[in-house]
């Protein structure tokens, strides 16, 4: 379970995350929404220990990861797999390198196990011939779907997810959060899943929580905030330019 | 006014000891894991075809002509006072002891330092260093220490063929060109040049190498934002390198002399 208490962060005068708390439950996907710059990346790269907060408490499964040696900070990663904006791929590597790569490099697995591990998460992914590409060949599409790859290799217990559909057509962005759902359902991770595609996020994410102005407004399941009667969720939700949320 | 202007100094003092203390963890940090985890003898091989295999053309052709300008400069004094005799001594020494080791560094800060930053930089902005974070693999095991190693080694030897390049452009010039007797150019040189002074270049181009990884490697780990930040992280590592090399030319040479 990952537990977030009282998170603050500022980058210089400006406050980031204001007093967030949120538990996330396993096992489940947990959509966060919220206007853009009101740090949900920011708040992913938290919980995976690229950033710390200034103050407040983060623990993943019970263990606060807070201040802990890099080397505590890694096997508590063993249990993560991420899923960047823009993939993250290594550009100087082609796909069955990008997606080989844990594997080889945290496994004692042969070349031949590695090949077939590598090609059976591509195929998962909906990607077939594409291992000898490199990541500037391909589309913003199937960057996404090597990084998931890349992601599920090693049966990671939670999943996190940086605005998975965000630059892709419509049609992509179904067959992603399709994706999401199904392998989900495969593996069972918790997945924490940013992003602003309402309402389609509301069909994959058994929770959603809101994100504004640095805390969490509501949290619930997707219906609760689907119906949410908060000023601030409705406006969100609708789309619309009147209400509480500004436009700057 | 004056409170203002005890901020603004105290805010640039904060700064630049914050900053301070990053590049010299930096250092420490990379010189530990070069002892811990190397990296994978493949990626350093690749590191030193980059920065010591690619960078043979512009040494050769610098080694070549910073001769050729020694050869006829010290022909010109060496004339004054009737030692023309003495001309390989001097190529020699001045290669071997300052010139092969400073010039090859900054012909390899230039070509392959401000490469190093670029790589890491982009790396960094397009969040491949955190993709190897969370992947719980520490990215100095890929991206720095195979770099360090390789620099550490390459420059060393490109200085060789520095030295070696220069005292045959020298040759070129003063015994083809000048006139100066070949017996004596040679002759002279090997009565002057000892081991100290061989010494001294190898040890002045390891450390020149460790410079440059350091600060090409330093730069771009902590680059800023966007294009404009892996541009201004690529310059800063040229400046600082460059003016390092030479500083640290200044204290080595008088250690070594």
């Amino acid at each position: 379970m990952i537990q977030l208490t009282n998170l603050h962060k500022a980058f210089g005068s400006q406050n980031v995350l204001n007093g967030l708390s949120l538990t996330v439950p396993d096992g489940q996907i947990t959509a966060i929404i919220g206007p853009s710059g009101e740090g949900k990346s920011v708040l992913l790269k938290h919980i995976i220990g690229l950033m710390q907060p200034d103050s407040g408490q983060i623990e993943i499964d019970g263990e606060s990861i807070i201040g802990i040696r890099r080397s505590e900070m890694n096997r508590i990663r063993e249990k993560f797999g991420m899923l960047f904006q823009n993939a993250a791929l290594f550009d100087s590597m082609n796909v069955f390198e990008n997606v080989a790569f844990p594997l080889q490099e945290k496994t004692s697995l042969s070349r031949d196990e590695i090949r077939t591990r590598v090609l059976s998460a591509l195929e998962d992914v909906g990607l077939k011939n594409v291992e000898q590409k490199f990541t500037d060949e391909l589309s913003g599409g199937m960057k996404k779907r090597v990084g998931l790859a890349r992601a599920l290799l090693l049966n990671p217990k939670i999943i996190l997810f940086d605005e998975p559909t965000t630059g892709l057509d419509p049609i992509i962005k179904r067959a992603i959060h399709q994706l999401i759902s199904e392998t989900h359902a495969k593996f069972g991770f918790t997945a924490v899943v940013v992003s602003h595609e309402i309402p389609d996020i509301f069909d994959i994410a058994q929770n959603v929580a809101m994100l504004f102005r640095g805390e969490i407004l509501q949290f619930g399941t997707a219906d609760e905030i689907m119906n949410s009667t908060h000023p601030v969720v409705k406006q969100f939700i609708s789309g619309s330019l009147d209400g509480p949320i500004q436009m700057v | 006014m004056i409170s203002a202007a005890i901020r603004l100094i105290g805010h640039v003092t904060i700064v630049s000891v914050r900053e301070l203390g990053r590049i010299g963890w930096f250092l420490i940090y990379s010189l530990y894991m070069i002892v811990r985890r190397p990296g994978s003898p493949l990626q350093i091989l690749k590191q030193i075809r980059f920065i010591g295999a690619k960078s043979l053309f512009v040494i050769f052709l610098t080694a070549a002509f910073t001769g050729m300008v020694l050869g006829l400069q010290g022909f010109y004094t060496l004339t004054k006072f009737g030692s023309e005799g003495m001309l390989g001594s001097a190529v020699a020494l001045s290669l071997i002891r300052e010139l092969g080791p400073v010039l090859t560094a900054l012909m390899v800060t230039g070509r392959a330092g401000s490469a190093i930053t670029a790589e890491i930089g982009i790396m960094r902005i397009t969040e491949q260093i955190d993709a190897l974070e969370t992947m719980a693999l520490d990215p100095f095991k890929y991206l720095v220490t195979p770099k360090f190693i390789a620099a550490m080694l390459s420059l060393p030897l490109l200085c060789a063929i520095f030295d070696v390049v220069g005292i045959y452009g020298g040759w070129v010039v003063g015994v083809k060109l000048l006139g100066v007797n070949p017996g004596a150019y040679f002759y002279e040189m090997e009565k002057a040049v000892v081991w100290r002074d061989v010494y001294s270049g190898i040890v002045k181009s390891f450390s020149f190498g460790l410079i440059i990884a350091w600060i090409g490697c330093y730069k771009g780990y902590y680059a800023g934002h966007g294009a404009e930040g892996v541009s201004r992280a690529t310059t800063e590592s040229v400046v600082l390198t460059s003016v390092l090399i030479l500083v640290w030319d200044y204290f080595l040479t008088s250690i070594l002399l």
